[in-house]
């Protein structure tokens, strides 16, 4: 049953998230590498994968690869800073993550990095691996050999950066900000339930209303508004807390757990460089 | 029966909460610090200008127009002076923004009229500078977008109630924002397409 209102409730929250707009959705961060276009094969999605959590164990820097088919009506520029703000790849704080993108039909690869490689990874750098170590190849048609030189050399700058240690614990994978709506959601939750315990029905309507005000004031629909409310009365009323938690925690920045991959919070700022081939 | 007081405490303390000064205060400051963001991307851009109109000249000192034009664009910047204030004075900023769009596309033409040097697009260091000015164009786009989120935001907060009251007390104002020709031009960012014919407009 909780398990369920959590999983009508998700629905919700992406039902309300911006985008959309014919734009190009934003794919899932299940893996460091993700293809959409199903080009490369099960043994190179794997040796990407491996390459690349070796970087991150080894640095704590983080890299992901996204191939897609088009990223129209928006220019690659512009689909790649919404990845970057959704997928969050790097460490908070630290900002050490790189995003290479590759829009098959639109011939177009972006190099997105974060704030905190920037100065290790100028725009110069991004392009010239761009143009000397993707392009040619993705022009013979090799798309394999082209994403593993780039990461190759990716790694291998990164891997000459002093960046802070990475952390043993592989804890970083919460993000604040989408997990707080689910907590906020569970904390009334138990909060209705409290208020109907003091005050029966009328406690655990007065927080239900307060949930539907709250996510009025978030979310500005009343549809969210009457969903949150009913989500926590129904919860008010649930038997045997707890379990809400268990499908709720895995959840982090709305990209379901699979591998166990998660962006940590790494910000970007536009920074790395485009090409065609 | 204290178990009941203390919940209505509560309750009551997180109504004195919604008169949204705090808010006001977070959305002014991260309105500060987008702004901030959009000045630093923008003298980045001018900062490359002078090493890149040098190099051009190198190879194309001929082409005499494009670059007086960018040189000029680059001290009509300049001229203006780029405080955090600017954003509370709409008539400086429409100014400002003016005067930044033209820069913007004296340096679009600059490079695109390179196009037609092949010895100059061989260059390294041209394509370095090259790869830096697109790549500050893009940074520019990211700052300006983020800048009118956080506008967006504040201007929500301050004219909505009861926090308009707040702000009214307090003297706070709608910030200005980027104006719809502008919005256009983030939507169809100056992408420097060689192959093509210049497009410039």
């Amino acid at each position: 049953m909780t398990r369920w209102l959590t999983a009508l409730w998700l629905a919700v929250l992406s039902f309300l998230a911006p985008a959309a707009d014919g734009f190009v959705p934003i794919p899932p961060l299940a893996a460091r590498v993700t293809d959409l276009t199903g080009t490369l094969t099960r043994e190179q999605r794997d040796r990407l994968e491996n390459r690349l959590a070796a970087l991150e164990r080894e640095k704590g820097a983080q890299i992901a690869i996204l191939m897609l088919p088009t990223t129209r009506p928006e220019t690659i520029e512009q689909f790649g800073i919404r990845l970057a703000e959704a997928w969050k790849i790097g460490r908070k704080g630290i900002d050490d993550g790189v995003i290479v993108i590759v829009a098959q039909d639109d011939r177009a690869v972006r190099i997105e990095v974060g704030y905190g490689l920037e100065g290790v990874i100028p725009d110069a750098v991004a392009k010239r691996i761009i143009e000397e170590e993707i392009v040619p190849r993705f022009r013979a048609g090799d798309f394999f050999g082209g994403l593993l030189a780039a990461s190759e050399t990716l790694a291998g700058i990164v891997a000459g950066e002093a960046l802070p240690a990475p952390r043993r614990a592989q804890d970083g994978n919460l993000t604040l900000g989408s997990d707080l709506q689910l907590f906020l959601l569970f904390a009334l939750a138990a909060l209705a339930r409290f208020a109907r315990a003091l005050f029966g029905l009328l406690g655990a309507l007065i927080a239900a209303g307060l949930a539907g005000l709250l996510a009025l004031l978030v979310f500005g629909s009343w549809l969210a508004a009457f969903i949150a409310a009913l989500f926590v009365l129904v919860l008010s009323f649930a038997r045997g807390g707890g379990s809400g938690w268990s499908s709720g925690g895995g959840w982090s920045g709305g990209h379901s757990g699979g591998g166990g991959f998660g962006g940590g919070g790494g910000g970007f700022g536009g920074g790395g460089a485009s090409g065609r081939w | 029966m204290k178990l009941r007081l203390a919940a209505l405490l509560v309750f009551v303390a997180s109504l004195l909460s919604g008169c949204g000064y705090n808010q006001i205060q977070r959305n002014d400051e991260a309105v500060s610090a987008a702004w901030s963001e959009v000045l630093n991307q923008y003298k980045r851009r001018a900062d490359l200008i002078p090493n890149l109109v040098a190099i051009v000249q190198g190879y194309a000192a001929h082409e005499k127009e494009v670059l007086t034009k960018v040189t000029a664009a680059r001290a009509s910047v300049a001229g203006i002076k780029a405080t955090p204030e600017l954003i509370d004075d709409p008539a400086a900023f429409a100014k400002f923004q003016q005067a930044q769009a033209e820069l913007g596309s004296a340096l679009a033409r600059l490079l695109v009229v390179a196009e037609n040097y092949p010895q100059l697009k061989a260059d390294a260091n041209f394509r370095d500078l090259q790869a830096q000015v697109e790549g500050t164009e893009n940074r520019i786009a990211v700052a300006r977008k983020r800048y009118i989120e956080a506008v967006q935001a504040y201007n929500t907060t301050v004219r909505v109630f009861p926090n308009n009251l707040t702000a009214m007390l307090f003297g706070y104002k709608p910030k200005a924002n980027f104006t719809v020709e502008d919005e256009k031009a983030i939507a169809a960012p100056p992408t420097i397409r060689f192959d093509a014919a210049p497009a410039t407009k």
